[in-house]
């Protein structure tokens, strides 16, 4: 049977080992800490691409607001450090000592109440995985509950972005404004600008983003992961087989939206400040084509196509900048129209198949029962 | 909030912000009606819709700007000109991206919106490229400068009339041609049923082609309206898409009457909160009303039962 | 027949039942009873409301007015999985499967155990489970096919292994939408085969337009006309009512 006893094939294990070497050995070993930190910053947007691959390429939610929950991580990150960061001895020359300094420039004398609890690091990690899962949660039952689904989901968690990022901006007393969170110095009295800093972030990045993939293997070898291809498949017939729905709608939209938040809050720590340009529509959206060039069925084409984008978005914006636009533009297009499957349908068609024999052929579950039929027409 | 102000400076605020709301109403239907076009009968989300309503804004421009250096004479009334241009340039480009890239895509939605996307992000690009990033503006005739008093607070900007005459001719030209004429029929019925209306005799690549014309091209009449009221960059599109869409979904897709009243509703709300709180708020507040009613009501506000 | 009220005799009893969209009343005052182990059909011209009916009982469509009662339940408030769960199958009428999906996964989705979020997320594919998968697939025959993906199978294939999938949920009333629509005529006899089979210790409500297929699996037959009932009774009876020649045997 293709389900075997253990939910890591030898394809998955190969390809978790793959990566587990690029990261922790070949690029920590050949590029410089100011790379490398960048390479860092790319892979907390491979959380979000993640959580697409299960959301969208499993069970056909596009949500254009994963910029939302990827800032939630990040701000709430980006709140405790910049407390801790604000000490009334750090910060005696404003006119309020001991509050964030943006909050000192927009004439607010003390600590909004929503920001209090940030003070606590337990509380701050709790609230990462907490409030996008509570947001998703919200938004996923009142829509899904409904049968809200395709365009309409994609619409109105646009829509939710932009709401977002106006709302941050336009509240900079409270938020830091267009700037966002800057000048993140310590964890817990732990510099994290230093170079050493960089670099056991950056592995605790990788860490967590390899914890992730094995936790997201699970959840696809489970009957949830072949319930959610149903539900894309027919979701009537999923639902007069006996089953809620909704509830596994929302459950995979919670669990994208918590994995978006990982890599925020990875993402502040690694960059050192949390801005809204990173939660509105246009990275939600961009977001979205890493996961479709790595291939929107695959966790491990998510980690590619993010790594493979932002390094052509690093490399044209730097030497043809008006050139990166087109191009970005282009692989929209090209994503869908010639290659709806990705870099993961190039390797699935051409490489699995020597890759299996390599192995033994042993490892039937690296057949893959599914291939978007509509992305295949 | 209203503790400061007495009960006609009250009601002329209202009748200010209600007017200027008015004009917000005018660019939202103009640019909603193309998309109600698009995407309430077609299915296709087209997210490149606002540059489609700045291509006509920019050839409202270079017409400006042409009329000015050689043929000053004329130069009151190449605004129509103008709009006739917009209109033709938007909807050729429309015609060649529905060949090009839409009729590939009819049986996957998602897809269409990942795709338009790209385009909005080439388009934009290409604007930056010949235009430049800075923002430009026309110079509108001498009869549509000036205002109307109507009271000592309230005056009535004429341009802003204009906008608003000329939304009302669009709306019910688009009414007619959409549900009382044969393309439009035609239209609905390819929508409904692609095979079948293949079948007896309609030529349904054509239709589709026509219809996402027709949508982009009065987008370019939009931006040429547009114009008059605010002034044209490369991003200037993409800072409507949002609330477009939102019309378009809470009016109920498919339903004209419902695109306007949205419209209505959504620029009221906006510009008379805009009074009285930021006008960032103003759009928070107002664009959260309408999430919150979606969520509630997801099937918009004007919609049918129907038999499945 | 309808004067009978709250009876518990019934499988399934439809009193009063009306659906209208918009002002058209696709379903009219219905009244219908399903008893037990009786293959009941209803035929009827296009658009008699048929298939309305039958969503009508599983809850895809709401209704306008009237009860529906199983096993002397209320179903018309009731959410689709939840009358699912209360022991009623149904079949659609285009082949609805996951073509993604092997004929294996396809029927294990469709195996009753599991059916929350955490339930789906630590199912464990045991021997209770394939050895029931194996049994239905017999059944349906498709016992050879398991490992196949679904997309690949014939028309007549995907029709019963959609009835595989009903069946291994053990439903007491399966509801059939046109399942020999599309078929050979031999798949067809395998069908009729199939679903007397099946009847043993259960209820089947079919909507059919072949009298050949009606001829030979009906117990007892309902003509829809408009929303209405025309008449009921055997098979020979409503082909005798000269109002059903009228409106739709006759043509």
């Amino acid at each position: 049977m293709t389900n075997g006893k253990f939910f890591l094939g030898r394809q998955e294990l190969l390809g978790l080992a793959i990566l587990a070497a690029l990261i922790f050995i070949v690029l920590p070993a050949s590029i410089d800490i100011f790379r490398l930190n960048l390479i860092g910053k790319y892979l907390t947007y491979a959380f979000v691409a993640i959580g697409l691959v299960l959301c969208w390429g499993m069970g056909g939610i596009l949500s254009l607001g994963q910029g939302v929950f990827f800032g939630i991580g990040g701000y709430c990150m980006a709140m405790f450090l910049k407390l801790e960061s604000s000490t009334p001895e750090a910060t005696k020359i404003q006119s309020t000592p001991g509050i964030p300094d943006f909050m000192d420039w927009n004439q607010i004398t003390e600590l909004p109440w929503f920001w209090v609890p940030f003070n606590s690091l337990a509380f701050t990690l709790i609230a990462i995985f907490v409030l996008p899962a509570f947001f998703a949660f919200i938004i996923g039952a009142a829509m899904f509950k409904r049968r809200v689904g395709g365009v309409y989901f994609a619409i109105i968690t646009q829509a939710i972005a932009a709401i977002l990022t106006i709302l941050i901006i336009g509240q900079q007393g409270y938020t830091g404004g267009v700037n966002g969170i800057t000048d993140l110095r310590t964890l817990l009295g732990w510099d994290i600008r230093t170079d050493s800093a960089k670099y056991v972030l950056y592995f605790l990045n990788g860490a967590l983003l390899i914890g992730v993939l094995i936790a997201c293997q699970f959840v696809l070898k489970s009957k949830l992961g072949r319930l959610l291809v149903a539900v894309r498949d027919k979701e009537d017939r999923v639902r007069f087989s006996g089953y809620d729905v909704a509830n596994f709608k929302i459950f995979v939209f919670c669990f994208a939206a918590v994995l978006s938040a990982i890599g925020g809050a990875m993402f502040t720590l690694q960059v050192g400040f949390m801005s809204p340009s990173f939660v509105g529509i246009v990275p939600s959206i961009e977001m979205v084509i890493y996961c479709a060039v790595g291939g929107r069925l695959s966790i491990f084409g998510a980690v590619y196509g993010t790594l493979l984008v932002n390094w052509a978005k690093t490399t044209f914006s730097e030497t043809f900048p008006e050139l990166w636009l087109f191009g970005l533009g282009a692989l929209f297009i090209a994503v869908v129209l010639v290659f709806p499957n990705g870099l993961s349908g190039l390797y699935r068609t051409n490489v699995a198949p020597a890759v299996d024999r390599w192995l033994g052929r042993s490892s039937t579950s690296a057949k893959p029962p599914l291939e978007d039929p509509q992305a295949a027409e | 909030m209203f503790a400061d102000y007495t009960w006609t400076e009250l009601g002329s605020i209202f009748a200010m912000q209600g007017f200027a709301g008015l004009i917000l109403f005018s660019v939202f239907v103009l640019m909603a009606l193309g998309l109600a076009i698009i995407f309430g009968q077609m299915g296709v989300i087209n997210m490149a819709h606002g540059e489609f309503m700045i291509l006509g804004a920019y050839v409202t421009y270079l017409c400006s700007n042409f009329f000015q250096a050689f043929l000053p004479g004329l130069f009151s009334i190449y605004f129509f000109i103008a709009m006739a241009l917009a209109f033709v340039a938007a909807g050729a480009l429309g015609a060649f991206v529905e060949w090009a890239l839409i009729r590939h895509l009819y049986k996957r939605p998602l897809d269409t919106l990942l795709a338009t996307w790209g385009l909005s992000l080439i388009m934009q690009q290409a604007y930056r490229s010949i235009f430049g990033a800075r923002e430009v503006g026309v110079t509108l005739p001498d009869w549509l400068l000036g205002s109307i008093a109507l009271t000592d607070i309230i005056e009535i900007p004429i341009n802003g009339l204009f906008v608003m005459a000329l939304t009302l001719v669009i709306a019910v030209g688009v009414y007619f041609l959409m549900f009382k004429s044969r393309m439009g029929m035609q239209t609905r019925a390819v929508v409904q049923n692609r095979v079948m209306a293949g079948a007896v005799g309609i030529n349904t690549e054509w239709v589709d082609r026509k219809t996402y014309a027709l949508g982009c091209g009065i987008a370019g009449i939009a931006g040429s309206a547009f114009t008059m009221i605010g002034s044209t960059g490369p991003t200037a599109g993409q800072l409507y898409i949002v609330d477009t869409f939102l019309i378009v979904v809470f009016g109920g897709a498919a339903s004209l009457l419902g695109t306007i009243a949205s419209s209505f509703a959504i620029s009221q709300a906006q510009s008379t909160m805009e009074f009285f709180l930021s006008g960032s708020m103003a759009k928070v507040l107002t664009l959260l009303t309408v999430v919150g009613i979606l969520m509630l009501r997801p099937e918009g506000l004007f919609s049918h039962k129907i038999r499945r | 027949m309808n004067t009978l009220g709250n009876n518990t005799d019934f499988l399934l009893s439809i009193e009063n039942l009306s659906v209208s969209f918009d002002g058209f009343k696709a379903v009219n005052d219905l009244n219908l009873y399903v008893d037990e182990n009786e293959i009941h059909v209803i035929i009827g011209p296009n658009g008699a409301g048929k298939t309305t009916v039958l969503d009508l009982i599983c809850g895809r469509t709401r209704t306008t007015d009237g009860s529906i009662k199983f096993r002397n339940k209320e179903l018309t408030e009731m959410k689709e999985h939840e009358i699912v769960r209360e022991g009623v199958g149904r079949k659609f009428q285009n082949p609805s499967i996951y073509e993604d999906l092997s004929v294996f996964e396809n029927l294990e989705i469709s195996f009753p155990r599991g059916r929350n979020v955490f339930g789906a997320l630590t199912f464990k594919r045991d021997d209770e489970v394939i050895a029931r998968v194996n049994e239905i697939a017999e059944m349906v025959f498709l016992d050879e096919l398991l490992d196949t993906q679904a997309a690949l199978l014939s028309h007549g294939q995907k029709q019963w292994l959609e009835i595989g999938m009903l069946l291994i949920q053990d439903p007491e009333l399966l509801m059939l939408d046109e399942p020999v629509a599309g078929m050979s005529v031999s798949e067809r006899k395998q069908t009729a085969k199939l679903l007397n089979e099946i009847t043993k210790g259960r209820s089947v409500l079919v909507v059919e337009h072949d009298m050949k297929f009606v001829e030979d699996i009906a117990h007892r037959v309902t003509v829809l006309h408009q929303g209405k009932i025309l008449s009921e009774g055997s098979m020979a009876k409503v082909q005798a009512d000269p109002k059903v020649i009228d409106v739709y045997l006759g043509h």
